[in-house]
């Protein structure tokens, strides 16, 4: 029964039986740190730097920590898309549906009604409240 | 058999599929309800995270974030935060191929660093709080402090986990029990950093940047 292809806890590396090319799982730690310093060193350079149009240095920093969180996710939690995980990449796909729709969905929302309030009423107030 | 495995004909495909083969181990189902979990606890902070992009700018006349946060805490924190999950992994590693010391020792970083994490913060909640800046200052301040404050208690919860995981690995030794809630436990740890990446993303470096 142990060689039976069960689905890959979250956090567990593929086995090396499994995936004779699998790199050393330290090396794929230190992989991961080097590439998380390296996006975290730019994103604090990012946000300093008069150099970048300041429009687009939000935007940056959102692809540079979207990045991160991917480096993280494969280096760090072993997500892969192998076919033994395939429930655990399932359930991620669905906390970041729901994830964006909380996030986009509130500031869509809220940044809707904040410019209904403020626009300039053609009415005096007294007169709205009359309704 | 259906078609595509006649097709495919790999050697892998002999052995019985995961629906054919019984229940999982019960390291892949307790692994698989806790990053469930994770994810339900990702879905909170991104109501958190919500909330706090829409109070940023309702300062109230009070301070903002570009005058509160300091870059240079945020960066040691957040180098802290990386090599703790590093230090982690390689503790993971140690559980796996059952070394003590190496155990105990990637233990031993993982929690002085995030104590040293958890210390910087609460110094920074301090001198927030030291010149006005409390959470019942504006609307930006409460969603600030419930954001990260919610991270610095579940990094706190962690540390005591992570100690709690130290004794049982003394007195259980390497159990089948002890090594799913290490599992567990790195899951947690590293998940801790992923949220940590938004937020100093979201809180610090947005906060700051013209």
């Amino acid at each position: 029964m142990t060689e039976a292809r069960y689905d890959r806890a979250p956090g567990d590396r593929p086995s090396r039986e499994m995936q004779a090319s699998a790199p050393s799982p330290l090396f794929v730690y230190t992989t991961g740190l080097f590439l998380a310093v390296l996006l975290t060193a730019t994103s604090f350079w990012a946000a300093n730097t008069s150099l970048l149009w300041p429009g687009g240095v939000a935007l940056g920093l959102a692809v540079l920590a979207i990045a991160q969180m991917g480096v993280h996710l494969v280096f760090f939690l072993h997500i892969t898309t192998g076919p033994e995980s395939t429930n655990n990449v399932l359930a991620l796909a669905f906390g970041v549906l729901i994830v964006f729709v909380v996030v986009a969905g509130s500031m869509w929302i809220m940044a809707d009604m904040s410019q209904n309030m403020l626009m300039p009423s053609p009415a005096p107030m007294s007169m709205q409240m009359q309704h | 058999m259906n078609i595509s495995v006649a097709i495919d004909a790999v050697p892998q495909d002999a052995l019985p599929s995961a629906s054919e083969a019984g229940p999982a181990p019960k390291r892949v189902v307790v692994a698989y309800g806790f990053w469930i979990f994770l994810l339900s606890d990702i879905i909170m902070f991104a109501a958190l995270f919500a909330s706090y992009a829409v109070l940023v700018h309702s300062t109230a006349g009070g301070p903002t974030g570009a005058q509160l946060f300091n870059q240079k805490t945020v960066a040691i924190e957040t180098a802290c935060l990386l090599v703790s999950s590093y230090a982690c992994g390689l503790m993971s590693l140690a559980i796996n191929s059952r070394r003590y010391l190496r155990t105990y020792l990637g233990a031993l970083i993982t929690f002085a660093l995030g104590a040293a994490f958890l210390t910087l913060e609460i110094r920074e909640f301090a001198n927030m709080i030291a010149i006005g800046a409390t959470p019942e200052r504006s609307a930006f301040l409460s969603a600030f402090f419930t954001l990260v404050g919610c991270h610095g208690l579940h990094v706190t919860l962690g540390l005591v986990w992570l100690a709690v995981m130290m004794v049982q690995v003394a007195v259980m030794g390497f159990d089948a029990t002890v090594q799913r809630r290490l599992l567990c436990f790195s899951l947690f740890w590293h998940a801790l950093d992923i949220v940590w990446v938004g937020l100093f993303t979201v809180v610090y470096l947005m906060g700051v940047s013209p």
